[in-house]
């Protein structure tokens, strides 16, 4: 696709550290151009409206897309770009995705729209039966690397069944895709660059509650931040904390307050959750000995019991304490009971302190 | 000859105005578009012709199903080269042989339902149709007229005490509504709440029909078909608050009500989630009464949903499992013309719904919705088809909604004008119109209803108020069927028994 050269020209004063074929060059986030505080959904506005700039076969589509969405983060979008190219889609997940498909397949790059993540299960079945195993049954013949699906998920604070799910747990089983959740603006735009521009099909998941909670200050320019990296964001040598999205403010406020009894916590935002990088978590758990891992989805079969397998698996003698995981609870997710079923930061304290303790 | 027209309430043509009359004859093009169009107010014949040219169409170009003369207006290039007529010379739907096997006749009162099967047939062979532009249940114009002439006396569609029902029944929803909106910017409703402001016709029309062992499936709009079906106000508003004494026991909220009682089963938040639930449900319904030979057990099932559902697969699929086992459903779309801010026009290959009934071998009829009385009769014959075991029906009611999506869409994208049209046609106020001008009731006695609701709205409020809150250990109940469903925690007790099962503290 020739986009190395469009990141070479783009980046301008840039600095482009690394490049390798087919991956996404690295620019530091917080590189040259200016900065703006923005939020999650701007921040989110200003990646589409690059990846649509710079690559004239890419797509928005999706649910009321054209008008800037329920979450405004395609404002502009079909202003700018045209109809032909934004375009809102009936109300069919299953069709959205499965037309994503087909347009990545010929060569476009599909930024599919999916409005909530708990509505993506009916297309469950094109994304794991089809855009995963795309190019892997054809022989490498076709493949639909172009496709993207942006989903908001996670809490809300009053989103209900329907409107707070965390369904990464269900991708991350499949090989094929990619699954990748950004904590913060900043990294929302380089990560979802990274992802529109990345060969291989990427689920991508956005922390709703951060939407307009979150601010950071978001260079302007073109830049894309590598894939499969969890960035240590917090150095520590008692205990190792991972998570991604939205709760790692969670776990952030739970550091803090551990730091007061003199507990050290490493935290890592792991990023990509597939592939994931276990090379980071390894290092940072042969250094503390503990691990504590944390997201918003029901416990049982959630991701980190996939964290905390393979770390056992790799670091069994080096553990002090048991992995700890402070997750949802196993029940759907429910409206009044939101605050109890949440792991909250007084939750990962106490583990914090169990695990530190044990 | 055989005129393809939406569906003809006969009855109705004698007790409306003129204006009215056509409203129901004019089918959806019109009424569709977004723009504040009135409709045509012409004689019913030539005004099918008329308004096809009179209007703009800012549609892509629709067949013109109403023409009399297949050859000599515009076909859709479209079906011209995809179909032959040939194709078509058959029957499009399987108009089964119920009417023959079933004992039961067609009702013999004054008014024949004019789409019922057997008069169908009849009118088709009757004629040369092409075929391909069937919409549906399909009635002469010209047979309803003359019918109508030979009518004597004007008959009314319903007495008083029908009347007041239908009026209580609407206010009830109006006021409740409303009275959500207020909570909800008060603070004590939270969530993703949807109101049903302007609906209430299709609410009331339907589900007044109804027994208490009949069931409704709705959507996520679904206030006022619980309070229809029989639910009390109190146990929907403290639903809505999170409490108890909701009747969801506060699980739910506001887009999931159920009532075991008054069988609601549910509100879905998930668009078309709903549909198989319904199918399912009339499938047991037809069960009970074949296989299990409990004769009397001819309990209808409604599935309530929208314009943007329809594009989704959940309801083509439900459509042919119900029409291929005659299931005693009736498939009523809420066609309010925006799916959030994606109008219908824009979203569907064919917008007029009720087309995709035949396709599958039901009948698709069309109403208008901001009127109950119109409904009401629709829903009498689709329901009554259902209970008889002829199948299900695929109504759409015209409608619109007052308010935004929900509470927390600033509902900018609709033109002020296309709302303030439908506001003009608000289906209570043509209710109240409809009763005093018929002299079935004083305005005396309405103001005493609307009293009467305010009261229990009220009283609803203050009874959600006062509920406890549920306790913090009903979070763990109903997951699965036993409750002790999380099995034995490492010290040998259930775990969900244990307090750390929910361990640390709440922080909101």
């Amino acid at each position: 696709m020739g986009f190395r050269n469009i990141i070479g020209r783009r980046l301008g004063l840039g600095l482009v550290r690394r490049r390798k074929p087919f991956s996404t060059a690295t620019c530091d986030g917080d590189g040259n151009g200016n900065a703006k505080s923005i939020n999650l959904y701007s921040a989110i506005n200003q990646a589409l409206h690059i990846a649509l700039e710079t690559d004239n076969r890419a797509f928005v589509f999706g649910e009321d897309v054209s008008f800037g969405g329920v979450f405004r983060c395609t404002t502009g979008l079909a202003d700018r770009f045209g109809k032909a190219r934004v375009f809102n889609t009936p109300l069919c997940e299953q069709g959205i995705v499965g037309f994503g498909i087909g347009l990545a397949a010929m060569g476009n790059r599909a930024i599919a729209e999916i409005q909530f993540a708990d509505y993506i299960y009916p297309a469950f079945d094109q994304i794991v039966n089809e855009a995963a195993k795309f190019r892997y049954r054809s022989g490498n013949q076709f493949n639909c690397g172009g496709l993207t699906i942006r989903a908001p998920y996670g809490a809300v604070g009053h989103g209900g069944h329907y409107h707070s799910q965390s369904p990464e747990a269900f991708f991350c089983h499949v090989p094929g895709i990619k699954v990748v959740i950004p904590r913060s603006p900043r990294q929302a735009k380089g990560l979802l660059l990274s992802c529109i521009r990345d060969p291989n099909p990427v689920v991508f998941f956005e922390p709703k509650w951060l939407y307009r909670l979150a601010v950071e200050e978001v260079p302007e320019h073109d830049y894309m931040l590598p894939l499969s990296e969890a960035e240590v964001i917090r150095q520590g040598s008692d205990i190792t904390l991972v998570g991604w999205g939205a709760q790692l403010s969670v776990m952030e406020q739970a550091c803090n307050e551990a730091e007061k009894d003199g507990i050290s916590c490493e935290l890592i935002d792991l990023k990509t959750l597939l592939p994931w990088d276990k090379e980071t978590v390894e290092a940072s758990v042969r250094k503390t000995g503990r691990v504590l891992i944390s997201h918003e989805a029901p416990v049982t079969g959630g991701f980190g019991a996939e964290i905390s397998a393979s770390i056992v698996e790799r670091c069994f003698l080096r553990l002090e304490a048991p992995v700890a995981r402070v997750c949802g609870l196993d029940t759907p997710f429910p409206l009044v009971f939101e605050p109890f079923y949440m792991p909250t930061k007084n939750k990962i304290l106490d583990a914090i302190k169990a695990t530190v303790n044990y | 000859m055989c005129l393809q027209l939406t569906y003809v309430v006969k009855s109705g043509l004698v007790g409306f105005p003129l204006h009215q009359l056509n409203t129901k004859i004019l089918p959806t093009l019109s009424a569709t578009i977004p723009t504040p169009f009135p409709l045509v107010f012409s004689a019913p014949i030539v005004s099918f012709l008329s308004f096809i040219f009179s209007s703009p169409l800012s549609l892509p170009s629709s067949p013109p199903i109403f023409s009399p003369f297949p050859s000599s207006l515009p076909i859709r290039k479209k079906m011209a080269t995809a179909f032959s007529p040939s194709k078509f010379a058959a029957q499009p739907f399987p108009l089964n042989t119920t009417s023959q096997n079933n004992p039961l006749t067609i009702p013999t009162i004054a008014s024949p339902f004019l789409g019922s099967t057997r008069k169908l047939i009849r009118l088709c062979s009757s004629s040369n149709l092409n075929l391909r532009r069937r919409s549906g249940t399909v009635v002469a114009v010209s047979d309803v007229v003359k019918e109508n002439k030979s009518k004597s006396t004007p008959n009314l569609l319903i007495t008083k005490e029908e009347g007041l029902e239908l009026y209580e029944d609407m206010v009830l929803g109006r006021a409740f509504e409303d009275m959500c909106a207020q909570m909800y910017y008060r603070g004590k409703m939270f969530g993703f709440v949807h109101l049903y402001n302007g609906q209430e016709a299709v609410s009331t029309g339907f589900i007044k029909l109804l027994k208490q062992q009949d069931s409704v499936v709705s959507t996520y709009r679904d206030h006022v078909h619980a309070l229809s079906k029989g639910v009390s106000a109190r146990a929907v508003m403290s639903e809505l608050f999170g409490k108890t004494t909701g009747c969801c026991r506060g699980q739910g909220g506001s887009m999931h009500m159920f009532s075991r009682e008054h069988n609601v089963l549910g509100g879905f938040a998930f668009i078309g989630e709903g549909i198989p639930v319904a199918t399912g449900a009339a499938f047991t319904s037809k069960y009970k009464r074949e296989v299990l030979k409990e004769l009397d057990c001819d309990h209808v099932t409604l599935a309530f949903f929208g314009d943007g559902t329809c594009n989704n697969g959940q309801f083509f699929e439900c459509l042919n499992m119900a029409a291929l086992w005659k299931l005693p459903i009736v498939f009523v779309v809420e066609n309010n013309l925006w799916a959030i801010g994606m109008s219908h026009l824009r979203a569907t290959s064919d917008p007029q719904i009720y087309k995709k009934g035949p396709a599958f071998g039901m009948p698709g009829v069309h109403v208008d919705g901001m009127d109950v009385l119109k409904v009401r009769e629709v829903a009498k014959e689709a329901i009554g088809r259902a209970r008889r075991g002829e199948g299900p029906t695929l109504v759409e009611c015209e409608t619109y909604r007052f308010r935004g999506h929900s509470l927390a869409d600033p509902d900018e994208l609709r033109d002020p004008a296309e709302k303030a049209h439908y506001a003009a046609r608000d289906p209570i106020t043509a209710l109240k119109k409809y009763l005093i001008e018929n002299n079935l009731t004083s305005e005396a006695d309405l103001k005493a209803i609307d009293k009467k609701i305010d009261e229990v709205v009220e009283e609803a409020v203050e009874f959600a108020d006062e509920s406890p809150v549920p306790p913090r250990s009903q979070l763990l109940e109903n997951v699965f069927a036993d409750p002790k469903g999380f099995g034995i925690g490492p010290d040998g007790r259930y775990r969900c028994e244990d307090p750390k099962f929910t361990e640390g503290t709440a922080q909101v």
